[in-house]
C-alpha cells in the first residue's frame, strides 16, 4: 500500500540513474542513516556499543570489502583476515614512525598498503580460480600470520608482540568513549557503503560482473581480465584494510596477529555467504547476522538449560554453540543460497502488491 | 650428511602422514565435486570415538585386554563415521545437487563446525591418549654409511607402511571392484552414471564413508603421535597444500604432494628458517603450492581443467 512507485515519474536522465529510484527506497535509507545517527547513540549503552554495535560496523565494512570480490568479480578468497592485518599494522606503522600522522590519513594509507599486498595475492587469479584460488589466498593469511608474529620491525619490536595505539584523535577532536567510536566507524561505514554502491553501479564494477559470470566470454567482448580482476582485488582489499585498521585501532586498541588469523577469514566469508553474495544490502545483514548469534546463543542456552533443568557448561555452551552455528549455516544454504539479501528482495517484492495480490 | 638424511627421513613421514588427509580430500572431490573442508573434523572426530570407545571397552573389560579394546574403539568409530557419511548425504549433499562449488564449499564448513561440536560433546574435548602398541623407541640405522647412524622414530615407520598399505588397498579397490568402477564413473560424469543405473545417493555414502575411514586411519595414527585433542582439525589445513601440489583430482599426486610438502617443510624450517625466525613450516609449504599454481594450474597430476564459454 505504502511501497508503490506508481505516480513516481523520471523527467530527466539524472533522476533515472539515481542509486535509490523508488522514493520509498530513498526515504527508508535516509531514516536508518538518522536513527543510526541520531538515535542509537542515545539509546545504547556501553555494552551495546562494545559488544554489538562497533564490532558489527567494522565487520559489516570487512564484508562489503570481500563481497566486491567475491560476489561482484567472483574470485574466492579466504586471505581476507590477512587484508585486515595488513591495514592494521600499516596503518600502525603510520601512526607510530610519522610524526603528526593524522588519523584517517593512516588509516586510509593502511588500506591503500593492503590494496598493494591485495594485487600481489591477486596474481595467482589470472591463471587459476575457484578452489585454487581460495589455497592462493590462504598463502596470503599464512605468511601474514608468520610476518606480523615474528617480524619484529612491524610490531615496533614491542616485546609482547601485541601493539596499542594510544590516543585517537581527529582535527583535535579525542575519540575516547564508545559513542564516540561508534560515530567514527559509523562515518566510515556510509562512506564506504556509498563509494561501493557506485563502484558496482559504475564501468568498473559492470566489468567484475562480467568476469564473475563467465571470465572467457567478458574477454571475448573486450573487458580486460587482469585489469578487471587485478583492481577488484585492490579495491576489495583497501576496504578491507581499512576496516583492519578500524577493527585494531577503535575497537580492540591493543592487539596481536592472532587477532586476524584464518577463522577471521572463513568468518567475513561466511558473512558474505550468509548475507547475500553480490548485494551491498546483504554484507550488513551477514555481518549482523554473525556478529549477534554467538552472543545470542551465549545468553540463550543457559536460559534455555535452566528452563529443562539442566545447567549448561561453558564447554558445553561453546560446544553448542558450534554446532547451531553450523546448523545455521548449512540451512541457510541449503534453503536460500542467494542469501539474507534475497529474502529482502523478496520481502519488498511482496509489499509492493500487498494488500491486493492481484 | 646423515642429518640431512634424517631431517629428509622426518619430512617423508610427516609428508606420508599429510598424504593420508590429502587423500580424504582427493576421494570426496573426485567422486562429487566437493572440496570437503570439513574432513580435518572429521579426523577429529574418528580419533576422538576411537580414543574414547576404546578407554570405555577397556574400563569395562577390566583391562585385560587391550587388543580387545582397540578393536572395539576401532569398529566403534567406524560406525561413527559411517553415520557421520549417511547423514551428511542425507540431510546435505542430496538437497545441494546441482549447486555451485562456492556453496558447496561453505556448506562442508558449516559440517565442520557440526562435527566438531558434536564430537566435542558426546565425547568430551580433554585430551585423549590412543595406545595402539606402536613402538615410541627410536633406532639408528645405517651406521655403516655414515658417522653416528642416523635417528629414526620406529613409530614413524609403522605409520609410513600403515599409509602405503592404505593406498595400495585403495587403488585397487578404484581399479578392480565393481564399486570402484561405480566411483569413478560418478566422478566422471554425474548425469552419465546416473543414467547407466548408479545410484548417485548410494555412492556419495559410499565414497565419504571411505573418506571416513582413512580419517580414522589419520586420526589414529596423528593420535597416537601426539594425542587426541582439538588441535587435529587443523591437520586439515596444512594438508590443503598438499592437494593443490599433487592435484585435486590425483590419488597419487595426494601421495607424491605429501612427501614433497613433507620434506620440503622439513628441509626449510631446518636450513632456511634459522635466518628468518622460524616457524616458516606452515607458509612455506603454500608457497611452495603457489609456486606449482602458477606453472601447472591444475597441480602436478591433476587433470587439465578445460575452460569452454
Amino acid at each position: 500500500m505504502f511501497y508503490r512507485e506508481n505516480g513516481q515519474f523520471k523527467t530527466s536522465y539524472a533522476a533515472d540513474q539515481q542509486i535509490f529510484t523508488i522514493a520509498q527506497d530513498k526515504w527508508f535509507v535516509w531514516g536508518l542513516i538518522a536513527f543510526a545517527a541520531l538515535a542509537v547513540p542515545m539509546l545504547a549503552d556501553e555494552y551495546m556499543f562494545r559488544a554489538i554495535l562497533i564490532p558489527f560496523l567494522v565487520l559489516s565494512l570487512a564484508a562489503l570489502g570481500v563481497n566486491l570480490l567475491v560476489g561482484y568479480c567472483g574470485q574466492i578468497t579466504l586471505g581476507a583476515g590477512a587484508f585486515m592485518a595488513i591495514g592494521a599494522y600499516a596503518a600502525y606503522n603510520f601512526m607510530v614512525r610519522i610524526d603528526g600522522m593524522p588519523l584517517v590519513l593512516a588509516m586510509l594509507l593502511g588500506g591503500v598498503s593492503a590494496a598493494a599486498f591485495g594485487i600481489l595475492f591477486g596474481i595467482p587469479s589470472l591463471r587459476v580460480r575457484g578452489l585454487y584460488l581460495a589455497v592462493a589466498t590462504l598463502a596470503a593469511q599464512f605468511l601474514c600470520d608468520w610476518a606480523f608474529l615474528r617480524i619484529g620491525w612491524f610490531t615496533n619490536h614491542s616485546s609482547s608482540g601485541s601493539v596499542s595505539v594510544a590516543k585517537l584523535e581527529m582535527l583535535g577532536w579525542v575519540i575516547d568513549s564508545p559513542t564516540e567510536k561508534y560515530l567514527f566507524c559509523l562515518a566510515f561505514v556510509i562512506a564506504f557503503a556509498f563509494i561501493a554502491k557506485n563502484l558496482t553501479r559504475a564501468a568498473i564494477g559492470r566489468q567484475w560482473m562480467a568476469i564473475r559470470d563467465m571470465d572467457v566470454a567478458a574477454e571475448v567482448i573486450g573487458i580486460r581480465p587482469m585489469f578487471a580482476k587485478l583492481s577488484a582485488f585492490a579495491v576489495s582489499s583497501f576496504f578491507v584494510g581499512v576496516a583492519g585498521a578500524l577493527w585494531g585501532f577503535v575497537h580492540l586498541g591493543s592487539w596481536e596477529p592472532a587477532a586476524f588469523s584464518v577463522d577471521r577469514s572463513f568468518q567475513l566469508l561466511f558473512m558474505v555467504i550468509i548475507g547475500g553474495m553480490g548485494s551491498i544490502m546483504g554484507s550488513f545483514f551477514g555481518a549482523a547476522f554473525i556478529v549477534i548469534l554467538p552472543i545470542f546463543l551465549n545468553q540463550f542456552l543457559p536460559l534455555l538449560g535452566s528452563l529443562v533443568g539442566v545447567t549448561v557448561s561453558t564447554a558445553g555452551i561453546s560446544h553448542a554453540e558450534l554446532i547451531i552455528f553450523g546448523s545455521l549455516i548449512i540451512f541457510f544454504l541449503i534453503v536460500e543460497p542467494h542469501g539474507l539479501a534475497r529474502l529482502w528482495s523478496i520481502a519488498k517484492q511482496k509489499l509492493r502488491l500487498w494488500p491486493f495480490p492481484h | 650428511m646423515a642429518f640431512f638424511i634424517e631431517t629428509m627421513l622426518g619430512g617423508l613421514m610427516t609428508g606420508m602422514l599429510y598424504s593420508l588427509v590429502a587423500l580424504g580430500f582427493v576421494l570426496i572431490f573426485k567422486a562429487s565435486g566437493v572440496f570437503n573442508f570439513a574432513q580435518g573434523a572429521m579426523v577429529l572426530v574418528a580419533a576422538l570415538a576411537m580414543a574414547r570407545f576404546s578407554e570405555w571397552s577397556n574400563a569395562a573389560l577390566g583391562g585385560d585386554s587391550l587388543f580387545l579394546a582397540n578393536v572395539i574403539g576401532i569398529v566403534g568409530a567406524g560406525a561413527v563415521m559411517f553415520v557421520v557419511a549417511w547423514a551428511v548425504e542425507r540431510f546435505v549433499l542430496r538437497k545441494l545437487v546441482n549447486q555451485e562449488g562456492a556453496t558447496l564449499l561453505m556448506v562442508t564448513l558449516g559440517i565442520a563446525y557440526v562435527l566438531e561440536g558434536l564430537g566435542q560433546t558426546f565425547f568430551g574435548s580433554e585430551i585423549y591418549s590412543i595406545d595402539v602398541g606402536m613402538p615410541k623407541d627410536p633406532v639408528i640405522m645405517f651406521e655403516g654409511l655414515f658417522e653416528g647412524g642416523v635417528l629414526i622414530n620406529k613409530e614413524d615407520f609403522i605409520a609410513a607402511a600403515l599409509a602405503a598399505v592404505l593406498v595400495a588397498g585403495l587403488t585397487v579397490f578404484f581399479q578392480k571392484t565393481a564399486i570402484g568402477r561405480a566411483l569413478r564413473a560418478v566422478a566422471d560424469d554425474h548425469q552419465a552414471a546416473q543414467s547407466v543405473g548408479i545410484p548417485l545417493n548410494k555412492t556419495w555414502v559410499i565414497v565419504w564413508c571411505v573418506a571416513g575411514l582413512v580419517a580414522l586411519v589419520a586420526g589414529i595414527i596423528w593420535g597416537s603421535k601426539m594425542g587426541v585433542q582439538f588441535s587435529l582439525v587443523t591437520v586439515a589445513l596444512r594438508a590443503l597444500p598438499v592437494v593443490i601440489l599433487g592435484g585435486l583430482t590425483s590419488v597419487p599426486g595426494a601421495i607424491v604432494g605429501g612427501l614433497i610438502i613433507g620434506v620440503g617443510e622439513k628441509l626449510s624450517e631446518v636450513y632456511l628458517g634459522p635466518y628468518v625466525g622460524g616457524g616458516i613450516e606452515i607458509w612455506f609449504a603454500y608457497v611452495m603450492a603457489l609456486i606449482v599454481l602458477l606453472f601447472r594450474p591444475q597441480g602436478l597430476f591433476g587433470e587439465k581443467i578445460i575452460n569452454r564459454v
